[in-house]
C-alpha cells in the first residue's frame, strides 16, 4: 500500500508538472497574447510597454518567467494579478474556494441519491411505462444545458415568483455557512438542483444499464438460490457490484467540479467561486490567476483519480495489490 | 413405495419470443425420493436446466410461463408466494450450478457468501455461523479452511470454487441438493473429485440429489434413477440398471451408442444420432425424435405417451412394442457386434 501511495505522489507530481508547463507554454506564447499590452491601456508608447514588461519580468527567458512564478505560487504564495493589481492570486483561490465546495458538495449529494433512486426504480420497473418514462426524464436532463437550466430557475425563481413563492429565497450569491447556515442553505438550494440535473440523468442511464447488466449474472441467481429476499439480493449482491463503474465515474466528475469545473453554474448564480474567478481571469487575460486556477484545478482532478483508484481497490477485490 | 420427496407433475415452461412461443418444458413429471440420486440426461436446450430451475423458482424471465405443480413436502412450490418460496430456497432445497467460475460473486469473500445463507434461514450468532461455515468448507475438502474462509473467489481455482458452491449449497442441511452440470465447467480430474464429493456428502446427511447433465458417464456413476429428456419431454425413465442393460428409447440407444467404450472392442467410427434436435417452436405433433429416428413408423405421427410398456416401472415414449425393440436396440447401439455375430 505504500509504495501504491508514494508511486501515486510521484506521478501526480508529474502530472501537475507537465500541466503547469503546458499551460504556461499556452497562455504566454500564444502569438497576439500579450499581457503588458492589457496592462498598459490603448496606445501605450513603447517606453511603457517596456517598462511594464521589465516590471513583471517579462523580458526574461521564458523558463525563468516559469520559475519565477512557480516560486511565487508554491512558496512565496505571494503572485499578484494582473489585471486586479494588489489582489494576491493564491489567498483569491482560498477564499473562493468554500463556495465552490459548498456547491459542489451539495449538489454532489443531490445527484447520488437521486441517480441511485432513479436508476434502481428503472431497473425493477422494466418492461412497464415508468422505465422508459424514467429514462426519458433522466435523457432531457442530460440534455439541458447548465446556462440555460439556470437561467430559467431564476427567472421563476428571483422574477416572476419572487413576490410570492419564493420570497423566502435571498438574492443571487453565496453566504458563506459560517455567517449564516440559514443563508447559505437558501442560496444553495436552486444552484445545487441545477447542477445536479445533468449528473442525475447522466448517473441513473449509466447505473440503470449497469444493473440490468449484473441482474443476469450467475451469481445473482446464486443469490437468489441462497434464498436471500430481493431486497438483499438488489442492495447488497446488484447494487454492490454496480457500484464499481459508479464510483471510477463519479471520483472523475466530482474531481472536475470542484477544480473549478461548476464555472457555468457559478457564473448564472453569481457564487464567487473558483469557476468564477476562472471565468473572469480568462475574460480579463489574467494570466497568473489564469495559471494559479489550473494548478488547482489539476490538483483535485489528479487527487480524484487517486481517490478513484482506493476506492476501486476498496470496493473491488479483484484489483487490490497484494 | 414410500411417497416422493419432491414430485414434478406435469410442468410446462414456455417463452414467449417475438418468434412465438417456445415450449422449453412440454409436460414432465417425475418424482424425486428420500436418499436417492436422480440423473436427469438430456442435450442442450433439452429443457433439464429449465425444469430445475423452473422448480426452484429462479427462472425471473418476464416472458416465461409456468404450468403444472411441484409438491415438496405436500406443498405446492409453484403457488407459493415469494417469501415462502425464498424459506425453501437454499435450507430445504440447495442448488449447485454449472459455471464456479461466475457463481460466486467477485466483491465478498467466500465465508461471507456461506455466512449470508446460513443466517439468513437460521437465527445463529454470527460466529456460529463463521464456525460451522469452517467445518463445511473443510468438510468440501478445502484446505486451511479457517484462513481460506476469508479469501476472495478469485483467489480459488475452479475446482476450488465449485467445492465452495457445494458447501453454500448444503450450509443448511437441504433435503434435496439440486446440481445442474457441476462438472461441465471443470477438468476431467476435477470432475471426478467434484463428483465423489457429492456422493460422500450425499451417504453423510442422506441428501437426495437431482443431477443434471449431458454425460452418461456421469450418470452411470451417480444416479440411482435416471430421466432422460429430449425436446423438453421425458422420453425415457427407469433405473440405473434400466436404462444401461435395457434401454428402450430409440434416443437412449442413440446417447449409448455414442459413448467411447473402454471394455469393448473399438468401433471404427463412434455412432452419432443424425439430424438435430426439433425446434421448440414448432414441435412436430408425433414423436419429437421421430424425424431422426432409424425406426420410424406410421403410428409415430401420433405422439407417445410415457408409459410403462414393459411391466417392471419403467417408462419409456416409444411406440414401439418390447419386443421390437429389443430386437432393433443392439443394432443401434452396438453395430461392430451385430456385423461380427455369424
Amino acid at each position: 500500500m505504500l509504495t501504491f501511495i508514494v508511486r501515486r505522489t510521484l506521478w501526480t507530481a508529474v502530472v501537475m508538472f507537465v500541466i503547469t508547463v503546458l499551460v504556461f507554454i499556452i497562455f504566454f506564447k500564444t502569438p497576439g497574447v500579450d499581457p503588458a499590452r492589457a496592462i498598459a491601456g490603448r496606445n501605450p508608447s513603447p517606453q511603457v510597454l517596456a517598462e511594464i514588461r521589465a516590471q513583471l519580468g517579462l523580458d526574461r527567458p521564458l523558463y525563468v518567467q516559469y520559475g519565477v512564478m512557480m516560486k511565487k505560487i508554491f512558496i512565496t504564495r505571494d503572485l499578484v494579478s494582473y489585471s486586479n493589481q494588489g489582489t494576491k492570486v493564491v489567498q483569491e483561490i482560498f477564499a473562493a474556494a468554500p463556495a465552490t465546495l459548498s456547491l459542489v458538495f451539495g449538489a454532489a449529494l443531490i445527484w447520488i441519491v437521486m441517480a441511485i433512486v432513479m436508476g434502481v426504480a428503472a431497473a425493477r420497473l422494466r418492461g412497464r411505462i415508468y422505465d422508459p418514462i424514467l429514462m426519458v426524464l433522466a435523457l432531457v436532463g442530460l440534455s439541458a444545458p447548465v446556462f440555460w437550466v439556470g437561467q430559467v430557475v431564476n427567472l421563476i425563481t428571483q422574477g416572476s415568483l419572487h413576490s410570492s413563492v419564493f420570497s423566502w429565497l435571498p438574492p443571487l450569491g453565496y453566504t458563506s455557512f459560517t455567517t449564516s447556515p440559514v443563508l447559505w442553505f437558501e442560496g444553495l438550494i436552486f444552484p445545487w438542483i441545477t447542477l445536479s440535473i445533468l449528473y442525475i440523468g447522466f448517473y441513473a442511464r449509466v447505473l440503470r444499464a449497469n444493473l440490468l447488466e449484473i441482474q443476469n449474472e450467475d451469481y445473482i441467481r446464486t443469490a437468489r438460490a441462497k434464498g436471500l429476499s430481493e431486497r438483499r439480493v438488489l442492495v447488497r449482491h446488484t447494487l454492490r457490484t454496480s457500484m464499481i463503474t459508479f464510483v471510477s465515474l463519479f471520483g472523475l466528475d466530482f474531481g472536475a467540479l470542484v477544480g473549478g469545473g461548476a464555472i457555468l453554474t457559478e457564473v448564472v448564480f453569481g457564487i464567487h467561486g473558483v469557476g468564477f474567478l476562472t471565468y473572469q481571469s480568462l475574460t480579463n487575460l489574467d494570466l497568473p490567476t489564469i495559471i494559479a486556477v489550473v494548478i488547482y484545478g489539476a490538483f483535485f482532478i489528479v487527487l480524484a483519480n487517486a481517490l478513484v483508484d482506493i476506492g476501486y481497490a476498496w470496493i473491488d477485490p479483484r484489483v487490490r495489490p497484494t | 413405495m414410500a411417497s416422493p420427496l419432491l414430485e414434478i407433475r406435469n410442468l410446462k415452461v414456455s417463452f414467449r419470443t417475438e418468434d412465438g412461443l417456445v415450449r422449453a418444458v412440454d409436460g414432465v413429471s417425475v418424482s424425486l425420493y428420500e436418499g436417492e440420486t436422480l440423473g436427469i440426461v438430456g442435450e442442450s436446450g433439452s429443457g433439464k436446466s429449465v425444469t430445475m430451475m423452473s422448480v426452484m423458482r429462479l427462472i425471473t424471465d418476464p416472458n416465461a410461463q409456468f404450468e403444472g405443480e411441484v409438491i415438496y413436502k405436500g406443498a405446492n412450490l409453484m403457488a407459493m408466494s415469494q417469501d415462502q418460496i425464498r424459506s425453501i430456497r437454499g435450507a430445504g432445497i440447495g442448488m449447485i450450478f454449472q459455471d464456479p467460475m461466475t457463481s460466486l460473486n467477485p466483491v465478498y469473500k467466500v465465508g461471507w457468501q456461506i455466512e449470508e445463507q446460513i443466517r439468513e434461514h437460521e437465527k445463529v450468532s454470527r460466529q456460529a455461523a463463521r464456525d460451522r461455515t469452517v467445518e463445511l468448507l473443510t468438510a468440501v475438502g478445502i484446505p486451511n479452511a479457517r484462513e481460506r474462509i476469508d479469501a476472495y473467489p478469485h483467489q480459488f481455482s475452479g475446482g476450488m470454487r465449485q467445492r465452495v458452491m457445494i458447501a453454500m449449497a448444503v450450509s443448511c442441511n437441504p433435503d434435496v441438493l439440486i446440481a445442474d452440470e457441476p462438472t461441465t465447467a471443470l477438468d476431467v480430474t476435477i470432475q471426478a473429485q467434484i463428483l465423489s464429493l457429492i456422493k460422500k456428502l450425499k451417504q453423510d446427511f442422506g441428501t437426495a440429489v437431482v443431477l443434471i447433465t449431458h454425460d452418461m458417464g456421469v450418470v452411470a456413476d451417480m444416479a440411482d434413477r435416471i430421466a432422460v429428456m429430449y425436446a423438453g419431454r421425458i422420453i425415457e425413465q427407469g433405473t440405473q440398471r434400466d436404462l444401461f442393460y435395457d434401454p428402450q428409447h430409440p434416443y437412449t440407444w442413440g446417447l449409448l451408442g455414442s459413448i467411447a467404450r473402454l471394455d469393448r472392442p473399438r468401433p471404427r467410427r463412434l455412432a452419432a444420432i443424425p439430424g438435430l434436435p426439433p425446434s421448440l417452436m414448432r414441435l412436430p405433433a408425433g414423436c419429437a425424435f421421430g424425424e431422426r429416428c432409424a425406426h420410424r413408423f406410421d403410428r409415430c405421427s401420433e405422439l407417445p405417451l410415457l408409459l410403462d410398456r414393459t411391466g417392471t416401472g419403467h417408462l419409456d415414449a416409444c411406440h414401439l412394442s418390447p419386443q421390437q425393440k429389443q430386437d432393433l436396440r443392439d443394432r443401434t447401439i452396438h453395430p461392430e457386434l451385430v456385423e461380427e455375430r455369424p
